[in-house]
């Protein structure tokens, strides 16, 4: 039988996954942000599961309510991407260290 | 009338000094105007004594203006002292409470007696006909009325000093003239060695005011007061008591005297406090006549005569007095010999002059060495004035071994300069009317043989043939012989305007008459009646009477000095003027410690200013740069400095640094809330 432990499970590993998808990846600004979504969806994996085990709705509304954001953040996200690799001709996280002090 | 004399130059001075002033005539108006009027006067400037590099464009008001309000000073002056020498009667004016503190009272207030009415002739005569003679020598110079303003300024300042009635007036007027002193030696500020010899003035006569602020603070101990009538009243009461001074327990009045006379000793330029005289040389010659010659620097001797009721108790201070007056007169006097530039001989001999009144003072002749000081204030400011006016007409060259043979370009200056060497050197046959240096120098040769000091007689005598030689080989070197100045200069050479030669006459009649005519009222039989409570003698100082019984050879001493002097100078620079030359190279190592000054400057230079500037640069170097700036500003900066480079490698650029340390960070606080936070 598949239990709430199990959902929760899995979406800690999820979560993790995306943390690391982070803070690991040298390559490009579009695996952090498919690492964002990674999180966003443990969250909603998890609200979905505490939603069904406690019998409240709220749970679910929440979950759409999260994937609509992403779906908007991930617009916006991916918009300024293109303008930034027109701008400056690349998209690697090395290289965008403007902050710097 | 005495508070119109007092405020009179104070006026003057503040009227020319503020509404005179470059500075305020350009206020509001176009700059543009001023630079083409200077330009159009620099045609005039260029055949002019003065290195001024553009002439006078302003008004003449502030010189006039200045200049008549001394002269009404001078006159009411006169009116004084004639009263004085009829029927003088002693006053105290109150004018403004000034400092009320504790036990500490001044008030401004004016003392009006015998002595002050013989400063107040000397220093509003002298000022007025020196700014009567500044309305020709400084004509054309840029900074004029700032130049009448100083003038009138040191005036007042004078006047607060001798008609002060307690001792913090006097410090407030002693310290004014040394302001204004300082002001006129540097009033050329362009030139260096003007802005030294300005700064060493002023230091070297703060040297001297120690002693005297704190012969103030002892007197205040003593009496606990510093009025004069409070003062001389209970003077008496401090004779054999002690003072605890310096982890000693030194003789009360004693200790008193020295401190104040070390005083003196800075404004009058005494050996050892002597070096800043010369020096002061640089400033423009109406100011040496005024303030270095016949004013300013016979303070000290003022301040001892006013004090003669302290001093009269105090014979070792006086003895003291006595042996540092006739050192410098010696001194000065060897000095001046060999001094080639015109204006530092007088100088010398200004300082040799005041050795003879500090003399008169020691052994306790208070008239008679006023009385010097009154006809050295004629004779030596004449001297001065007319070295302004050779100058002027050489085009301002003052070595004079490129003077000479001057005498048919400039006769009326050459006369005058004439009466005033005769005036110094004491012509004039004992028991007769003589020039007015003869009645006061003889008289201070006298008193000190008189006064039992055979060593101040000694050198006194001595310094008078020195003063008789040097003064005639200024004479001799200036006026006589074949010229040593370039055709170019002796061509230009030309006699001053009345202007300036006015004044010479002035001081010329005050340099001849001034003897014979108020000897009865300083020194002879009037002079009791004269100086009444101004100054004090002991019952037991009977220098006076002492004087008249002194054998013969002492009365004569000073004339066959004076005439050896002449004769010995006519020789050297007249007969056979290969003899200076001669005779130094044969005294080669005590010529050149005459030349330079028995290598006073340099020793100090050694002993003090060296040592002070490595201090200097010690604290500035070390104290100041290494440990207050090292660890003050500076070390807290570099530590902020070293601590925000490490701070700022953490800042990356990096977005996942950022996140990272965001997610550590609400990690931590949700550990901390889950496990630590919760009790």
């Amino acid at each position: 039988m598949i239990g709430l432990a199990h959902y929760l499970t899995v979406a800690a590993i999820l979560f993790t996954i995306g943390i690391f998808g982070i803070f690991l990846n040298r390559k490009n600004v579009i695996i952090i942000m498919m690492s964002i979504e990674l999180m966003l969806l443990a969250v909603n994996i998890n609200l979905v599961a505490f939603s069904t085990t406690m019998n409240d709705l709220t749970g679910q509304v929440f979950a759409l309510l999260i994937l609509t954001v992403a779906a908007g953040e991930a617009a916006i996200g991916l918009a300024i991407l293109v303008t930034y690799f027109r701008n400056r001709g690349t998209i690697a996280v090395e290289d965008i260290n403007m902050m710097k002090g | 009338m005495v508070q119109v004399i007092l405020f009179l130059p104070l006026i003057g001075a503040l009227i020319a000094g503020f509404f005179g002033t470059k500075a305020f005539r350009q206020m509001g108006s176009d700059a543009e105007v001023y630079a083409d009027h200077s330009a159009a006067h620099d045609e005039h400037a260029d055949d002019h004594a003065h290195d001024d590099h553009q002439g006078y464009d302003g008004p003449p008001w502030p010189m006039y203006l200045t200049t008549a309000l001394l002269c009404v000073c001078a006159i009411f002056s006169w009116v004084i002292f004639w009263g004085f020498l009829h029927e003088g009667h002693d006053q105290e004016i109150a004018l403004l409470p000034w400092i009320t503190s504790g036990a500490l009272k001044a008030a401004w207030s004016i003392r009006l007696d015998a002595l002050t009415a013989v400063m107040l002739v000397v220093v509003n005569t002298v000022s007025a006909v020196v700014h009567v003679y500044s309305i020709g020598y400084m004509s054309h110079d840029e900074h004029q009325p700032r130049f009448f303003a100083y003038l009138s300024l040191f005036t007042f300042a004078m006047l607060m000093l001798v008609t002060a009635n307690n001792l913090i007036q006097m410090f407030f007027g002693w310290e004014g003239v040394g302001l204004a002193s300082y002001l006129l030696i540097g009033f050329w500020y362009e030139r260096e060695t003007a802005n030294a010899a300005a700064i060493k003035a002023f230091v070297v006569n703060r040297v001297g005011d120690f002693g005297f602020a704190l012969g103030i603070f002892g007197v205040f101990m003593t009496y606990g007061s510093v009025e004069f009538p409070v003062i001389f009243a209970h003077a008496p009461d401090a004779v054999g008591k002690t003072i605890h001074f310096l982890g000693h327990d030194w003789d009360t009045l004693t200790t008193l005297c020295l401190l104040l006379f070390m005083g003196a000793m800075g404004k009058s330029a005494q050996f050892l406090l002597h070096t800043w005289l010369p020096d002061a040389m640089e400033g423009p010659t109406p100011v040496s006549a005024l303030i270095h010659a016949a004013t300013m620097v016979t303070a000290g001797v003022f301040l001892v005569a006013r004090l003669s009721p302290l001093f009269e108790l105090a014979p070792h201070a006086r003895e003291v007095v006595t042996v540092v007056g006739a050192i410098t007169a010696f001194f000065a006097a060897t000095v001046a010999l060999v001094q080639n530039d015109i204006k530092r001989v007088i100088a010398y001999s200004t300082c040799s002059q005041l050795g003879y009144m500090f003399v008169a003072m020691g052994v306790g002749a208070y008239g008679v060495g006023i009385f010097h000081l009154f006809t050295h204030a004629f004779f030596k400011a004449l001297l001065f004035l007319g070295a302004g006016s050779v100058i002027h007409a050489m085009s301002g060259e003052q070595d004079m071994r490129k003077m000479g043979g001057l005498g048919p370009y400039v006769r009326i200056t050459q006369v005058m300069m004439l009466i005033g060497t005769f005036s110094l050197t004491g012509v004039g046959i004992p028991d007769f009317p003589g020039f007015a240096g003869f009645h006061s120098k003889d008289a201070i040769i006298e008193a000190s043989y008189a006064g039992g000091s055979t060593f101040a007689f000694t050198l006194l005598v001595i310094a008078a043939f020195f003063t008789s030689f040097y003064s005639w080989r200024l004479a001799f070197m200036t006026f006589s012989g074949p010229t040593r100045a370039s055709k170019d200069v002796i061509e230009h050479a030309h006699e001053s305007p009345p202007v300036m030669l006015i004044p010479l006459y002035v001081l010329a009649l005050g340099a001849v008459v001034a003897g014979f005519v108020f000897q009865n009222w300083f020194m002879g039989e009037g002079q009791a009646e004269f100086w009444g409570a101004a100054i004090y003698r002991s019952a037991d100082n009977h220098i006076l009477m002492q004087m008249e019984t002194v054998p013969l050879f002492v009365k004569w001493s000073a004339f066959v000095a004076m005439i050896t002097g002449f004769a010995l100078a006519w020789l050297f620079y007249i007969r056979d003027t290969r003899l200076p030359k001669e005779l130094a190279a044969l005294n080669q190592p005590a010529y050149k410690f005459l030349l330079n000054k028995w290598y006073f400057d340099e020793l100090y230079n050694f002993i003090f200013v060296q040592p002070a500037y490595w201090l200097g640069r010690l604290f500035w170097k070390e104290g100041d740069g290494a440990i207050i700036d090292g660890f003050g500003p500076d070390g807290v900066s570099s530590a902020v400095v070293a601590t925000t480079a490490q701070a700022v490698k953490l800042q990356t650029g990096y977005v996942y640094h950022y996140a990272f340390a965001m997610l550590i960070g609400v990690a931590a606080i949700i550990s901390w809330f889950s496990f630590g936070g919760t009790h």
